[in-house]
């Protein structure tokens, strides 16, 4: 009995918060994003208050809710009142754009595909790299090494990393769908273990120390030297790779119906701004500003990249022909 | 004010507020998530449903997960009871604390016990460092399936034998050993009769628990297709291609498998409790008498 009123009594009182906390008078934005955008989004929203009381002399408070993004786009869809999105992979904002939630032409409402900064698929390797790996091939030979990344079909990270490989083998002379699949098949192969996400994946790497080789957002590998300590891996470069691009988007219905369209507008758009940019290769995202990422050159090496769009003919073509049921992902490890 | 709805129920009144209570607090919890999750799936045709249910990773996930739960709960069976026993009748220094233990796999989030597991399991973790000198790999294999599920289930046989244990008395072994039936005997024809319902349930409650389980193994499984993906694991995998029917399939057939098998268990739960209720109503006293004479 003294356990079930504690319990009744924990209930109440953090139902009592919850509903104290949604009743602020002042103008107030939740943003809905992905796991990884936390530490971003951390330092980001302090810059934009600051500049919003400055321009406008309104306080506004900005709120973050952080998960895996696709279950983050189910919520909003769901009813998780977000003013925007930001999120890792185009794949949920068309979703919510298919829900009606998002403009469909939500990419062209910001520039650069609505994606104010980019990143790309590297490798991390043991300290002297003792493998000798340098690009796709060296990794996708049958049985040379070890590769470790996040599941190809359940994680955004593990797909970027699924279709860079693909694109890889296509580009090469004489590459086509079916050497394609050829190449990404020995590829994985290599991997002992799926993680069930990146920071899973990086945990296996690091900590336990399996694997030759950690294929992983090029702004992980700063989050890797500041947990594991710089001594330990090397990052490596890869002749060409994916660029991967991080969609922000308004929510439509949410902003008509709370009356934010204004700030939230604002907030996406401070994104581009020097200080948002700055922010971003600060965080070890690559900044669509020249200027900047000029500044952080020693930080971003340059690296051929080609996109989703370009190769796949964009995210909802992509899923259909390698994540879906009988998938290529699928047809790799039933055809065997 | 309700003498024939309160008979039922003895002394304190209620009745059919309690039952009231009961019924609508089932429906909403547990009956009208379960229909909205079979009437979304009767959205799909029965051809697609058909496919995505026995899909070859569908059906080799249904092995991993119906396997490892099995093995899971049978190796809790064993050592659960063990636990329970020493925890019960034998008095020693720190038992409140050990008792105490028992129950932190319940605690514990299981998204934390599998990291834990998968660093101590992994070949250079303290476990998996001496395993693997002897050829035997836990981490990132289906054997991790096991482990992990293990942990989490802990606490089901455990907890559900101490009060049946408690209350045999101490007298019923003694009167067994005074008649002359050996330690085996003892436990076989004497102690099992009476625990058996509960070991079962016990056994139950860990393999249902068992195969719901998603937080603790992903992390150790590996995660290979056809290997080490278990069901759960690949609902998720459909709802973030959006894929919600599809998801819906897959927890369809394994609601369906694990219905049937629970009921099974229970049957024979029924079984074994009437059984042993009448052999204890009839000749609870000639059957140790009849055991006695069997030995010399």
């Amino acid at each position: 009995m003294k356990k079930l009123s504690g319990l009744l009594l924990a209930v109440g009182v953090s139902v009592g918060v919850f509903f104290a906390g949604g009743a602020h008078a002042q103008q107030n934005l939740l943003n809905v994003s992905y796991d990884v955008a936390r530490d971003f989004y951390k330092d980001y929203n302090p810059l934009f208050q600051k500049y919003w009381q400055e321009k406008t002399g309104e306080k506004v408070e900005v709120r973050q809710s952080h998960g895996g993004s696709s279950k983050q786009a189910r919520a909003v869809a769901d009813g998780l009142e977000a003013d925007v999105v930001t999120m890792n992979q185009a794949t949920d904002v068309d979703f919510l754009a298919e829900k009606g939630l998002v403009a469909t032409d939500y990419a062209k409402r910001f520039p650069d595909n609505a994606s104010p900064y980019t990143s790309t698929m590297v490798f991390i390797v043991r300290k002297g790299n003792p493998k000798g790996i340098k690009d796709w091939n060296d990794i996708a030979k049958p049985g040379a090494v070890q590769v470790i990344i996040p599941h190809p079909k359940n994680t955004g990270n593990g797909r970027y990393s699924y279709l860079a490989a693909w694109g890889y083998a296509l580009k090469q002379p004489g590459g086509n769908d079916k050497t394609a699949q050829e190449f990404v098949s020995n590829w994985l192969k290599n991997a002992p273990l799926f993680g069930s996400g990146g920071r899973d994946a990086t945990t296996t790497f690091m900590q336990r120390r399996i694997g030759d080789v950690l294929v992983t957002f090029e702004s992980e590998a700063e989050l890797i030297a500041r947990e594991f300590g710089r001594g330990g891996f090397e990052v490596i470069y890869p002749s060409q790779s994916i660029l991967a691009e991080f969609p922000v988007a308004i929510v439509e219905k949410v902003v008509d119906k709370k009356g934010t369209r204004k700030v939230a507008q604002a907030y996406l758009e401070y994104l581009w701004s020097k200080e948002g940019q700055e922010n971003a290769a600060n965080n070890y995202l690559r900044p669509r500003d020249p200027e900047v990422l000029k500044k952080h050159a020693a930080q971003f090496p340059p690296i051929k990249t080609f996109t989703v769009d370009e190769v796949f003919g964009g995210w909802s073509k992509a899923a259909a022909t390698h994540f879906k049921d009988g998938g290529t992902f699928d047809q790799i490890y039933v055809q065997k | 004010m309700f003498p024939a709805a309160a008979k039922p129920n003895g002394v304190l009144p209620g009745f059919r507020l309690g039952l009231g209570y009961t019924l609508t607090y089932l429906t909403l919890l547990v009956l009208i998530p379960l229909a909205g999750l079979i009437l979304m799936s009767g959205q799909l045709s029965w051809a697609d449903f058909w496919a995505t249910a026995t899909g070859d990773r569908a059906l080799a996930s249904y092995r991993v997960t119906f396997g490892a739960s099995f093995a899971a709960a049978a190796v809790n069976a064993l050592f659960g009871l063990i636990v329970a026993w020493v925890l019960v009748r034998y008095p020693f220094p720190g038992k409140r604390f050990v008792d105490a233990l028992v129950d932190l796999p319940f605690a514990l989030p299981t998204a934390v016990a599998g990291i834990t597991l998968a660093t101590l399991y992994a070949e250079n973790g303290w476990i998996g460092e001496q395993l693997a000198t002897l050829g035997i790999r836990i981490a990132f294999k289906p054997a991790g399936i096991v482990v992990a599920l293990i942990f989490v289930t802990l606490p089901f046989v455990v907890r559900t034998l101490q009060p049946v244990i408690e209350d045999i008395e101490a007298e019923v072994e003694e009167a067994a050993a005074s008649l002359g039936a050996s330690r085996w005997q003892t436990f076989s024809r004497v102690l099992l009769p009476g625990i058996f319902p509960a070991w079962l349930t016990g056994f139950t409650l860990a393999f249902s628990r068992a195969i719901g389980e998603f937080g603790s193994v992903i992390f150790i499984a590996g995660n290979m297709p056809l290997i080490s993906e278990i069901t759960p694991l690949l609902i998720i995998s459909k709802l973030e291609q959006y894929d919600v029917l599809g998801a819906t399939a897959l927890a369809v057939v394994m609601l369906v498998i694990s219905f049937v098998m629970l009921l099974v268990i229970n049957l024979l739960q029924w079984w074994a409790a009437n059984r042993h209720s009448k052999s204890r109503d009839g000749d609870g006293a000639a059957g140790a008498v009849a055991l006695a004479g069997a030995r010399p």
